[in-house]
This record gives C-alpha cells, sequence and structure tokens, in this order.
C-alpha cells in the first residue's frame, strides 16, 4: 500500500539500524511522546533493532490514559440517561471509571455508540431531534480541529440537542512539566507528527533550547521511528538540542493554519486534570463563552463533580516515564486488558497494554 | 467482592457484556469457568470446533452455531448463507463430510417477508452448493423489539470417513501452518456498513463453503494434523488456542499472510490490526512440511483457497506462545484479543 509500505520497509529499516548502532557511543534515554509510536514500537518489534544502551521511555501521549477519572465518571452519569445517546471513540468505551466503564451502562441499556467522527456525531443529532446527544471529544491537538468542526457546525445547523464532553489536552504543557522535573531522566523527545501537523513546531523550539533537550518530530512507521531515533541519537552525541523535523511528508513549521484557526474560534485554553500526572496549567481547551450551550457537563450540571483515582495503580508514573509498566506491581496480576486498573492498560495505545500484548513472552 | 468461582467468569463482570461473546478471553473465560465444567464430558473436553465421536461403525461430527448478524445482507453474503457455511466449516474443520443441517428461525414481529424469503433462498443456494440437506427446523416469533430482526441458529451433522485424528493435540513440532486465503474482508465487509462507523469500501465478505478443499486435501491423501476457520478473534486468536492446546509455539511471518490492499488500508484508518478480524471463508492447515507442497496445489484449485500460502510453522519453543516476524524482520509475540477490537482515536 502506498505510502505505507515504503515505510516499513525492512531495508531501510535494517540500514537505519545500523547508521544508528554506529552513531550511539553512550547510554541514552529516549521518550516517545505519543501512544500511537508506542504502539508501532512495540508492534514492530522495534526495540529488537536497537543498540543496548538506548532506552525508549513511553510518554503521556496517549488520550485515553489521560483522560481523567472524573470525566470517564460524567461520561458513564450523562450516558445513562435515557434521553441520551451518547458517541465515543471506540477505545473509550473500555476505559474503566469509577462503578465501571461504558460497555456496561451500554450492557444496561444505554444508548452508548461508537462512532469514527464527531461529525458522525451531529449527523446522529440531526437525525434524533428529539434526543440528546453528546459526543466524547477526548483526544490532544490531533483530535481538537474535527471537534471544533462539530460544534461549529452544530452551531450553524441550530441543533439544539448536540453537546461536547471536552477533555481536550494539549502535548507542549505536559511535555514542559516532564522535562523541568526535578526527577527527570529524559535526555531526548520523539515529537508526536499527528499533533504537529495540526499545529506546527514552533512552540517546541523554546522547550528544545531552555530545557537542553532535543527534540525530533517524528511519524508512526517504522521507518519513521527509527529514523528519529537516530536523528535524536546523533544531536545527543554532537551535544545539540534543537527541534528538527523526521516527518517532513506531513508537518510544516506553521502547522495547519485553517485546523488551528477552527480550534481557535470554538476552543480557549485552561487549566487541565492530567489521569495520573495532577493538574498541569494551561494544557486543556474548553468551549469558548460564546459556545457555552454545546458544553454538556454544563448542560447535565456535573460541573462540581469529582473523583478519587485508585491508589493501586501506577498509570502516573509510567506516564512521566519514571517507571516501565512491567516495574508495576499490579501489572498482569490484578490488571490486564480484560480487567484494567487505569486507562494504559485499556487503549491498545496505552504503555501497558502494549506490553501487555507484545512483550509478555 | 466475593469470588465464587464455580459461576462467576474470572474478570469478575457482573453482567454478560458485548465482548464475552467477542470470540477473545472474555468468552474463553466464560467457556473455561461456566459452561465446561457445567457440561464436563469426554467428547465436549476435545475443545474442537464440532463434537467428535463414533455411532456404531461410524465416525460423526456434529456441532451448531447461532447468526446474530448485523446488519442482515452484507458486500458477499447474508445471514442465511452465513448460517449454513459457518455450521458446514465447522464440521469441515473436524475432516468430516458435512450432511444434514438443522434450522431454528428467530423472526422478529414485522420483519418483511421479502425479507425473510431472500434469506432462506441464499440459504438453499448455499447449501446446494455445499451437497448438505436441510432436514429439519424450527420457527419461533418474538414481539417486535425483542429480536433484531432474525436470528438463525443451525446445527449440522457429518461423516468422518478417515481415521485421522483431526485436533490441536495432533499438532507436532516441525509442521508447517498454511493459510487457505488472505485475511480480514468479513469483519470489514460489515463494519463497514455499521451505523455511525461509515465509510465507502468495496470490501466483499469472504463467506464461503469450506467443505471442498478440506475433502479434496483429505481424498489427496495429505496428512492434515489440524484445521481451524478463523471466525471471531481471527487469526491471531484461532493460532493462540491452537498453540495453547497443543502446548507447542507456532511462529508466523507476517510478510507471506495474504492480506488485500483494501482490506489493510482500512485496517490502517481504523486502528485495527488485521490478525484479529474476523473471517468467514478461510482456515488453517497444519500437516507435516513434506505435503506442504502438494496441498498448495491442491488447495488453489478451489476459488476459495487461490491465495492459499505457508505462513509460518511449528515448534518446541514456549508453549501456548505464538509469535510474529514482523515486516522489517524483528519479532514479537501475538496475544489473543482481549474484548471486541475497537476503533481507535488517532
Amino acid at each position: 500500500m502506498k505510502y505505507v509500505d515504503e515505510y516499513r520497509d525492512a531495508r531501510v529499516v535494517q540500514r537505519l539500524a545500523r547508521d544508528l548502532a554506529q552513531a550511539c557511543t553512550r547510554p541514552w534515554k529516549i521518550m516517545e511522546v505519543c501512544g500511537g509510536q508506542t504502539h508501532a514500537i512495540v508492534k514492530f518489534g522495534i526495540t529488537e533493532l536497537l543498540p543496548a544502551g538506548i532506552e525508549l521511555i513511553h510518554g503521556p501521549g496517549c488520550p485515553v490514559c489521560v483522560t481523567p477519572l472524573a470525566m470517564i465518571d460524567k461520561a458513564a452519569i450523562i450516558a445513562a440517561r435515557p434521553e441520551v445517546i451518547f458517541c465515543s471513540f471506540g477505545d473509550m468505551l473500555r476505559v474503566p471509571g469509577s462503578a465501571g466503564d461504558l460497555l456496561t451502562i451500554k450492557a444496561n441499556g444505554g444508548d452508548v455508540r461508537m462512532v469514527y467522527s464527531p461529525l458522525d456525531a451531529v449527523n446522529i443529532a440531526r437525525a434524533n431531534p428529539d434526543r440528546e446527544v453528546v459526543f466524547f471529544a477526548v483526544g490532544f491537538e490531533t483530535t481538537a480541529p474535527a471537534n471544533a468542526m462539530a460544534v461549529y457546525q452544530a452551531s450553524r445547523l441550530g441543533l439544539g440537542n448536540f453537546s461536547l464532553l471536552v477533555a481536550q489536552v494539549m502535548v507542549p504543557p505536559a511535555l514542559k512539566a516532564l522535562l523541568v522535573s526535578p526527577e527527570r531522566r529524559i535526555q531526548g523527545l520523539l515529537a508526536a507528527g499527528h499533533v504537529c501537523t495540526v499545529m506546527g513546531y514552533r512552540e517546541y523550539e523554546p522547550l528544545a533550547r531552555d530545557c537542553h533537550v532535543p527534540i525530533v518530530v517524528t511519524g508512526f512507521e517504522p521507518v519513521d521511528i527509527m529514523q528519529g531515533i537516530y536523528l535524536c541519537v546523533r544531536q545527543l552525541e554532537e551535544g545539540r538540542a534543537e527541534v528538527e523535523n523526521q516527518y517532513t511528508r506531513s508537518v510544516r513549521r506553521e502547522g495547519n493554519p485553517a485546523a488551528r484557526k477552527l480550534m481557535g474560534d470554538v476552543f480557549t485554553v485552561t487549566t487541565q486534570q492530567w489521569r495520573g500526572i495532577g493538574e498541569i496549567p494551561a494544557s486543556g481547551l474548553r468551549l469558548r463563552d460564546a459556545y457555552a450551550a454545546y458544553d454538556a457537563e454544563r448542560r447535565f450540571g456535573l460541573g462540581a463533580y469529582r473523583a478519587e483515582e485508585s491508589s493501586l495503580c501506577r498509570s502516573g508514573l509510567v506516564l512521566q516515564g519514571a517507571i516501565r509498566p512491567v516495574e508495576c506491581a499490579c501489572f498482569g496480576n490484578g490488571c490486564t486488558p480484560e480487567k484494567p486498573l487505569g486507562a494504559p492498560m485499556v487503549s491498545s495505545e496505552g504503555a501497558c497494554a502494549a506490553y501487555y500484548l507484545y512483550r509478555r513472552g | 467482592m466475593e469470588k465464587r468461582p464455580d459461576l462467576v467468569p474470572a474478570a469478575d463482570h457482573r453482567q454478560v457484556l458485548l465482548a464475552h461473546g467477542g470470540g477473545g478471553t472474555l468468552m474463553h473465560q466464560l467457556l473455561e469457568e461456566l459452561f465446561l465444567p457445567a457440561f464436563a464430558n469426554e467428547i465436549l473436553d476435545q475443545r474442537a470446533d464440532g463434537a467428535v465421536f463414533s455411532l456404531g461403525a461410524n465416525r460423526l461430527a456434529f456441532t451448531t452455531d447461532s447468526y446474530v448478524v448485523q446488519p442482515l445482507f452484507f458486500p458477499g453474503g447474508d445471514i442465511g448463507k452465513l448460517a449454513v457455511c459457518g455450521t458446514v466449516n465447522d464440521l469441515a474443520m473436524c475432516g468430516a463430510r458435512p450432511l444434514y443441517l438443522s434450522a431454528g428461525f428467530i423472526i422478529e414481529e414485522g420483519l418483511p417477508f421479502e425479507t425473510l424469503r431472500q434469506v432462506v433462498e441464499s440459504m438453499r443456494r448455499a447449501a446446494a452448493e455445499t451437497g448438505v440437506q436441510l432436514v429439519t427446523g424450527d420457527t419461533k416469533v418474538v414481539e417486535k423489539g425483542k429480536g433484531d430482526g432474525m436470528f438463525i441458529n443451525t446445527a449440522g451433522i457429518g461423516v468422518i470417513a478417515h481415521d485421522l485424528p483431526i485436533q490441536p493435540r495432533s499438532v507436532q513440532p516441525g509442521d508447517a501452518v498454511l493459510l487457505s486465503g488472505d485475511i480480514g474482508r468479513h469483519g470489514l465487509a460489515v463494519m463497514a456498513l455499521r451505523e455511525g462507523l461509515a465509510f465507502d469500501s468495496d470490501i466483499i465478505s469472504d463467506c464461503a463453503p469450506l467443505a471442498a478443499p478440506v475433502l479434496a486435501l483429505l481424498e489427496g491423501g495429505i496428512e492434515i494434523h489440524c484445521l481451524r476457520d478463523l471466525t471471531r478473534g481471527g487469526l491471531a486468536s484461532g493460532m493462540v488456542e491452537i498453540a495453547t492446546s497443543a502446548g507447542l509455539q507456532i511462529n508466523l511471518e507476517e510478510r507471506a499472510i495474504p492480506l488485500r490492499e483494501d482490506v489493510k488500508g482500512a485496517c490502517e484508518l481504523l486502528g485495527f490490526d488485521p490478525l484479529y478480524v474476523a473471517n468467514e471463508g478461510c482456515f488453517t492447515i497444519f500437516l507435516p512440511e513434506r505435503d506442504v507442497k502438494r496441498a498448495l496445489a491442491i488447495l488453489k484449485g478451489h476459488e476459495c483457497c487461490r491465495e492459499a500460502e505457508r505462513i509460518g510453522d511449528v515448534g518446541q519453543g514456549y508453549g501456548g506462545i505464538v509469535t510474529l516476524t514482523t515486516i522489517i524482520g524483528s519479532r514479537r509475540i501475538v496475544a489473543m484479543l482481549s474484548g471486541e477490537q475497537l476503533p481507535r482515536i488517532c
């Protein structure tokens, strides 16, 4: 398949592995930020091809994983209401809340529907004027433009029965929090190609300079990831700390201006709770006041709801790269994809699930 | 929570979830912890696609399956064709010649007669193609809203005319693994029609009866050790099941697994791993290396098996483990699907 096969070419990957082995003289710790990259790394067995000294740390870039427990609970509370059609991306359905997941709500008769795009949810709202249709707007800057578009369309159509439950997060503030942390172990970063496709990479430039960390904007196929690691290691070996763009076939320095404008029109920056990490200032998005009518939290009066996270689950440390999933006592032992304690065991992008599925043996 | 090992599946779900019927880990827990202990007997404990037993001088295979597919009609088939092929295929996977089927219809009040007629006609054609007869049946109508259009259950009987013990325990180290065709078509053909998940595609289900190629292999003297059709849970779950039952390691070669471009593209888009997507017309064969060439030649003579390939082999290694040599040359473990495969966010 074009645009996929050439980036999974075994000869190219092996050549990059040899180049990397030559370039690498010392151990380095590199974080791949995005859950999609984590998934590809384990699915394609990429760690097997790395020099012994390179350690990949799985970053917090899994939207399913960092969505706070309180937000999952709010989703469940809304989805259980008889007048509601609750629409969500597939992998949010199995994330455990305080009292079960959305699939359990569905088993109990809740109208929970899996959609592939928020615009499908808008269409469901049009087709069901007597029902309240809520879309679970989860994700990083990657999903924000489409979610903004859904609200924009709903407002143009005058849909009074559509709203968003917003748990929208942004990558750079979270990376900054990790990089300035006194426990920082990360020496280099692979930034998430999809996020940068939307946002560009200007905002990473001060981060690379101030925190003295090389940042390579990287794609999601084996060739992309191997090349991203290679570029990162070369910077580390040479003592440079710059932003480099490996994912040039998709990412421009200024990102996608149309998508950014739509995002900015509909959303505004806010303080955001991250599951397992805590509150990070200016790291989330909420609907602008002009679109407050489309805010499901407000519509269903859930703004004040709070929830306590499990004390057993150490996913916060996994998400910060402080421990590997297998270092958690619950890993595979009370916490499995069938019965997850924390979100990283749920999503196929989650670091724990990726380890569990592909690396047990 | 209080643990009641005789009643509660290990995952401690208090209700049945869709994933309990999904062919993955949860369904296996349900079988292991509720159904198998409750009904334990020598035949059930063979744990094959169908029950194999002797009656007088004859060895018979007996199986049943229920069909709840939504929508009732999909590209490449419908619930009726599926109900005949699925049960015929379960018998074929026992190495049996399918003979007789029963059919139970549970019909929702209000179903258009034309729909029912089309389904029945489709069953008639599939049965004729396979050479099975529908010899008994049952019809129930439930109130509107209590059945999803229609459900069909079929049971089937076949006769086994050879002495090969075709089962996971017959798999031996050194065996080759053949795959009869390209994977993932049925799951995606149905998925493409589901409400809210619409994407344009020309993917057609692989739904097909598999008795003819299996019988041809047997008649050709191929020493079949084990057969498995790759329905729910796909190739990955089928291989993990066999590796576990056989106590052997199965090594697959990703590059050799036939996969159509459009199926691959749809999987990339939805974030699915095609190894886990359901099929209704392809199966794997475990057999000695010396028979591989002949078996592939026989398979390729059948329309549904033109893409047949050798996709791996069996080793001592770690019992119950399936490995995959990826297209970039590294190796990874293939696990059983846990619950339903869900499209990813990004």
